[in-house]
């Protein structure tokens, strides 16, 4: 849940006394050189606030070789979903510092390839994601600014390791970074670090900075369980320009040169590469609609731009409707979406009346919404694919389907009109980290809410007794890309298991439930299984797939659905595979 | 800041001491020590300082943390700061 002040270690401390046995249950290993207790407090802590309830293994302190390269260790049976490996600044500078001149340049190579030995070890047994911190900035001076000139120096080698780092997360699949060094650019070291007790205890992190490691560690771990932000929504007087539109006129908005216009051409560039990575940006302004779009379609300076926009509402009902008007034009979960506006009217209304929803309370000099904004880290995410890349675009081909469906008597002419075109494949290399989002983050249409992480995905992939399918859809108004998937396992009995069975609620109503039943009897009479069964595992999200088996004929037989394959035609469907 | 008793430090002491330890009523005296009292464990005398410290806004050395045995030192440690 989204809080704008950051709560306080004792306060988290205080958590651990209630009970979270109620929150779906992470479970975490932390690997660590210095003393990690009150980073675990904290973490579990701050679970509670985010409805989670943490399991976490902490190893004994300075035990991470151990834990790591005995193949029977903690770790290994605890199994966990999570593994945060921290190496401490101050250990890596001393080891840093022993070394004699001839063996520092090559400092950096040496301790990444220890790195990805952990990683290799680690992976070979377990299907967990690494967390790892990276390093915060040595401010050991022994070069000066010269430091940049040698390689010879912590600051180069230092720099070096975090660059590589990066390297190895683009490379290697479930390998995170939490990125300390930022942290500390935005927290000063000061603050990350209090000297007099890290002597004394091993403790590197201070008290107050302590909720902040556990506010960054769950944004990922959330990120990767699903729990992401896809929706910006955006008010327009004095938050994306300055000055009021229908008072002081187009040609008097504070953006660009004119004013402190600058702050807000910044906050819209930042606005509009979020767009550009997959967020949705969506206006929500009391103003005008002719008079808002305007400043979009004519203000030369102007960042963003009309067609930036997914949803653009302007006019003069409560902001509270309108946000719901663009909930159902979305159809995401108001848990995802963020609102910005100057206004503490507007802000307050929202957050009581829409719950779920992050209302940032912004800053009262526009100079400051950009940094305090991206001081709430608001949009973490656990990949990055093509659909991200083109997800307005899709939304306004939607549209464009939308207004065409209105021109038809009935629902199957219009079907038929589309011309939906659906390529069917086996999970392979090149769809997998899209076949791992959907299971990630589909909450609605998921019969069974089965979390895959890329390498389980792969490792399904190649494992005879799952048979897998991905299934991407086209019409005459664009391309929806990869929207369904089902993982189905072979059980003895001649039994088909639907393990997995995800739709995007883009495609809804499409009849694409049908031609994805079509596949599965086609892959039952294939291998020659005379029972496909289905599952449904209620969440509180996926309500709309309850009689989903039984709108498709299944029969119900104890918690399970069960339809016999033989005997049974496809009915007819307006969807063709390519 | 203007000078406080050495009773009122030590008030003050035992109300931050109900927080962190979060036991409360806490009775304390000059004399007690982390042996008197279950959750003063290494890691809440972390806190406890550091509460300590942003409530009189003081900061001690590595030393003083260190070598503490009872309340009575670390009252006489804030009062040689006021």
């Amino acid at each position: 849940m989204f809080t704008n002040e950051l709560i306080d270690y004792n306060s988290l401390k205080k958590n651990l006394k209630k009970d979270p046995t109620s929150f779906p249950v992470i479970r975490l290993a932390i690997l660590s050189d210095s003393a990690t207790q009150m980073v675990v407090t904290a973490l579990k802590g701050y679970g509670y606030e985010e409805k989670l309830n943490l399991e976490i293994f902490e190893a004994d302190f300075d035990q991470v070789d151990r834990q790591v390269y005995d193949s029977s260790s903690e770790l290994y049976r605890f199994d966990p979903q999570f593994i945060i490996i921290f190496f401490c600044i101050n250990n890596l500078s001393r080891r840093f510092g022993n070394l004699s001149f001839n063996d520092k340049s090559a400092f950096a190579a040496d301790y990444l390839s220890e790195i990805e030995k952990i990683y290799s070890a680690i992976t070979s047994k377990l299907t967990g994601k690494l967390i790892f911190l990276n390093f915060p900035e040595s401010l050991d001076a022994v070069f000066g600014h010269f430091g940049n000139k040698t390689d010879l120096s912590l600051t180069y080698q230092l720099r070096k390791i975090n660059l590589g780092l990066m390297d190895l997360s683009q490379r290697l699949t479930n390998f995170f970074i939490l990125d300390l060094n930022a942290l500390q650019a935005r927290f000063g070291s000061q603050f990350i670090t209090d000297y007099r007790i890290s002597v004394n205890t091993d403790l590197f992190f201070s008290i107050d900075c302590l909720p902040v490691i556990a506010k960054n560690t769950l944004d990922i771990i959330q990120a990767n369980i699903g729990r992401v932000n896809k929706c910006l929504i955006l008010d327009l007087d004095n938050t994306l320009w300055g000055g009021i539109i229908a008072e002081d006129g187009i040609e008097n908005l504070q953006i660009g040169e004119l004013g402190i216009g600058k702050a807000f051409s910044d906050f819209q560039r930042w606005a509009k590469q979020l767009k550009q990575r997959g967020i949705i940006l969506a206006v929500c302004s009391k103003n005008d609609e002719v008079i808002a779009a305007e400043a979009f379609e004519k203000h030369p300076e102007m960042v963003l731009r009309m067609e930036d926009f997914t949803v653009f509402v302007a006019n003069w009902n409560n902001k509270v409707d309108n946000i719901l008007y663009i909930q159902s034009v979305l159809q995401i979960g108001f848990d995802s979406m963020v609102f910005i506006d100057d206004s503490p009217f507007e802000r307050n209304m929202v957050r009581n009346y829409i719950k779920g929803i992050a209302v940032p309370e912004m800053p009262e000099d526009p100079a400051e919404y950009l940094n305090y904004l991206t001081s709430l880290n608001l949009f973490e995410t656990s990949a990055f694919t093509t659909e991200d890349e083109n997800r307005t675009k899709t939304y306004q081909e939607e549209f464009k389907r939308t207004g065409i469906r209105n021109q038809f008597a009935n629902e199957v002419d219009f079907l038929k009109n589309l011309h939906m075109v659906s390529r069917v494949e086996a999970f392979k290399p090149f769809n997998i980290p899209r076949v791992s989002q959907l299971t990630q983050r589909s909450n609605q249409f998921n019969l069974r809410t089965v979390r895959y992480s890329e390498a389980e995905i792969q490792k399904i992939a190649g494992d005879p007794g799952f048979i897998t399918r991905a299934f991407s859809l086209g019409d005459d108004y664009g391309d929806y890309g990869l929207i369904g998937i089902i993982i189905l396992q072979v059980k003895p009995g001649q039994v088909l298991f639907v393990d997995t069975w995800i739709m995007s609620c883009r495609v809804l109503k499409r009849g694409m439930e049908s031609f994805m039943l079509d596949q599965i009897i086609g892959i039952a009479k294939e291998t020659g299984a005379t029972c496909i069964q289905g599952e449904y595992i209620p969440t509180n999200k996926n309500g709309i797939v309850k009689t989903h088996f039984s709108d498709l004929g299944f029969k119900q037989e104890g918690n399970y659905w069960i339809l016999n394959p033989s005997g049974i035609t496809s009915g007819e469907s307006y969807i063709h595979a390519e | 800041m203007p000078e406080m008793e050495r009773t009122e430090v030590l008030k003050t002491i035992k109300l931050i001491m109900e927080d962190v330890f979060d036991v409360s009523p806490l009775v304390i005296n000059e004399l007690t020590s982390a042996a008197d009292i279950e959750e003063w464990d290494s890691l809440n005398h972390v806190q406890l300082v550091v509460t300590i410290e942003k409530h009189f806004k003081i900061k001690f050395t590595a030393k003083e943390i260190r070598t503490w045995v009872n309340v009575g030192e670390m009252c006489s440690s804030i009062l040689n700061r006021q």
